[in-house]
């Protein structure tokens, strides 16, 4: 009688980090022990921040995250999937509009259903985007590259006239109306308590959301969902070939990037606390592609590195007349950071696509591929 | 009646502008299968440099010093941002041209800066009767120049043997190689061909209200019309530019009328309600090339 085979539980190899011996290992999230340790540390450097530094750069982090969670709904469907989109400021727009709306208050000049539940607002202002993503994806079916670009370049000025125009929901074009208002079990986020102020707890919450919804995307992107955007995105014919249903998975994308792209922007405007309804125009999508582009297609952390790096680049760029005196604060004058700002995104969109095509996440890899090696690294 | 044929002739008037800009659209993708979205800048750069021009030269001397100096422009994007990136992914290049849309407009917005400025054209808003309908001078003047500009083009492209060039570059890159026609040369001039019709569009466009910072949209109407077209019939896109612009005009007189819960200036965003339905219908546009791809 032989003995029984005991059934080892694959575990990975000291000393070997690359060497996989299952297939649960490889697709795990945090596969190595050091990119565990530099993760939990990151994590925790975050959760604890809200009492290292001033409120202000917390509100500007705050801004960054949500904005991260737009980058990663763009990358999802750019990225991923590869449908180009440049209608992502007419998705942000619905959702912001949608989480305002359901949040505001009755009695007000614009609509408003009194509903301050963050959760309620949030998971109202992502259906209702991706609603509006499912009615656009059948243009994608039909349509490929760049005469998909033109469509949803399209889309966003129709929603640019349409928010203008709409004045109970919007204010009108100038006038604007309040952003949503956030209430979390019982706790007003945007106004400062005995134990916090409004920016730490708005802060809190952009922080779990973006875990939340980071989490869910790298999921969804490791799925079989995942795998069929890849293969749709490298050859669409060669997918529908080996059996993946083109239609379904570009649905499928369109409704989950607009999903967050719905969520994004109600977070964006409750820490801006006022939605204008001419900013959701073509430049707004222009900055999330350079988000996505400059932090990475295709990545998680690169859409969240490229979504704090075009935020946070305004606050840079306003420190730029302490470095050189001859660029002006003065919106007015001939040379100013606003217009140093605007041509930076330009720039920057032409020189990462040009000598780093995976931004900054590729950046990354090099530094890690370097030290892997490192002394013999050439 | 008379309302809808002066109204009509406007379109026809201002669609002849998009019809420019569309064929700037057109010809660069033929060349390359890239959608430049800097002919927005490059449009305003044209007016700009015109409305310089035309104090020590006169119109007609700016306009064609203008053009050639946006051509210049044009040649220069091509050799210093575009070249690097032949081969690459189309999306990539567009998504380039882009962020050098962004870039430039902000370096042609120093020199418009806060006030409005004018093109010093002949015109102005004077008007005209054409067999008993009203219609402004700029409007008959913007069709006339369009249709000898359009004539000249479509001759270079036919007869001489750069033209020839052009097309056999457009129809297969690499037996044109073969065949010893230089392919880059082809690529600058597309893009110098589409700078010099940017520039005429876009003195045309500056004709009457003037130039101001809001002027480059104007050039992305011209999207539609190229969607309508077909992305690569020259034919398709003059009857696109004009279409788009006769419908524009006619939603313009009759919507307030007729449909007022559109909202105001619906006549601007009208193209694109267009340019969505043609698409829904036909994906390639009237007249382009269906798609046909192996794996």
């Amino acid at each position: 009688m032989t003995a029984p085979v005991r059934q080892r539980k694959p575990r990975q190899l000291s000393g070997r980090p690359g060497l996989y011996t299952s297939y649960a290992q490889h697709v795990r999230l945090l596969n190595t022990r050091p990119k565990l340790l530099a993760v939990g540390a990151i994590a925790l450097l975050a959760f604890v921040l809200p009492w290292l530094v001033a409120d202000e750069t917390l509100s500007l982090l705050g801004v960054a995250m949500a904005a991260s969670i737009g980058a990663i709904g763009l990358n999802i469907v750019t990225g991923y999937a590869g449908q180009v989109s440049l209608g992502h400021a007419f998705f942000l727009a619905i959702g912001a509009y949608t989480a305002s709306a359901v949040s505001g208050a009755p009695d007000d000049d614009t609509i408003g259903f009194g509903v301050t539940n963050v959760l309620v607002w949030l998971l109202a202002a992502g259906l209702v985007a991706a609603v509006f993503g499912v009615l656009v994806a059948p243009l994608a079916t039909r349509l490929r590259g760049l005469y998909l670009a033109i469509v949803t370049l399209g889309l966003v000025f129709l929603g640019e006239h349409i928010f203008a125009e709409w004045q109970a929901l919007t204010g009108g074009a100038g006038v604007g109306r309040p952003g949503p208002v956030p209430v979390l079990f019982g706790v007003e986020l945007n106004s400062s308590g005995d134990v916090l102020t409004s920016d730490q707890k708005l802060y809190l919450l952009m922080l779990v959301s973006l875990v939340v919804f980071g989490l869910l995307a790298r999921n969804l992107a490791r799925s079989k969902v995942g795998r069929a955007f890849a293969a749709i995105r490298d050859r669409d014919i060669a997918a529908e070939v080996i059996g993946v249903n083109l239609t379904r998975y570009k649905v499928i994308a369109f409704a989950v990037s607009s999903f967050y792209a719905g969520c994004a922007g109600a977070l964006v405007y409750t820490i801006t606390g006022f939605i204008e309804p001419s900013s959701f125009n073509l430049l707004l999508s222009v900055q999330y592609i350079a988000m996505v582009l400059i932090g990475g297609v295709a990545t998680i952390s690169g859409s969240i590195m490229g979504a704090f790096f075009i935020t946070l680049l305004p606050a840079l760029t306003r420190q730029l007349p302490t470095v050189a005196p001859f660029i002006s604060e003065d919106a007015s004058s001939p040379l100013n950071v606003f217009q140093v700002e605007t041509v930076l995104y330009g720039l920057l969109i032409i020189g990462f696509l040009i000598f780093e095509p995976r931004g900054l996440y590729g950046i990354w890899i090099r530094i890690r591929n370097y030290w892997k090696a490192w002394p013999f690294s050439y | 009646m008379r309302e809808l044929l002066s109204s009509f002739l406007a379109g026809l008037g201002q669609g002849s502008v998009y019809a420019l800009l569309a064929l700037g659209f057109v010809i660069i993708y033929k060349s390359m299968r890239v959608i430049s979205f800097a002919q927005p800048a490059l449009m305003l750069a044209g007016a700009v440099l015109v409305s310089y021009l035309v104090g020590p030269f006169g119109f007609i001397l700016a306009v064609i010093l203008g053009v050639a100096g946006t051509a210049l422009l044009g040649l220069g994007i091509e050799r210093t941002v575009i070249r690097p990136m032949v081969g690459k992914p189309v999306f990539v290049v567009a998504i380039i041209t882009l962020g050098i849309d962004i870039a430039l407009r902000v370096v042609i917005n120093g020199f418009i800066g806060t006030d409005v400025r004018q093109v010093g054209d002949p015109w102005g808003f004077a008007r005209v009767s054409l067999f008993g309908v009203t219609v402004q001078e700029r409007y008959i003047a913007m069709f006339v120049t369009t249709a000898v500009v359009i004539t000249v083009l479509f001759a270079f492209f036919k007869y001489t043997r750069l033209g020839l060039a052009t097309r056999a570059a457009a129809f297969d890159q690499e037996t044109a190689l073969a065949q010893g026609i230089s392919v880059s040369s082809v690529f600058a001039l597309a893009w110098a061909i589409a700078g010099g019709l940017a520039a005429v569009a876009g003195t045309f466009v500056a004709t009457g209200a003037g130039i101001d910072q809001q002027l480059w949209i104007i050039a992305l109407k011209a999207l539609p019309a190229i969607i309508l077209g077909g992305l690569d019939s020259l034919g398709g896109a003059v009857i696109g530019g004009l279409s788009i612009g006769v419908v524009e005009s006619l939603v313009a007189t009759y919507q307030l009328d007729y449909a007022p819960w559109l909202g105001d200036n619906f006549s601007v965003v009208s193209p694109y309600v267009v340019m969505l339905l043609v698409l829904l219908v036909k994906p390639y546009g009237l007249f382009g090339t269906r798609e046909v791809e192996r794996v």
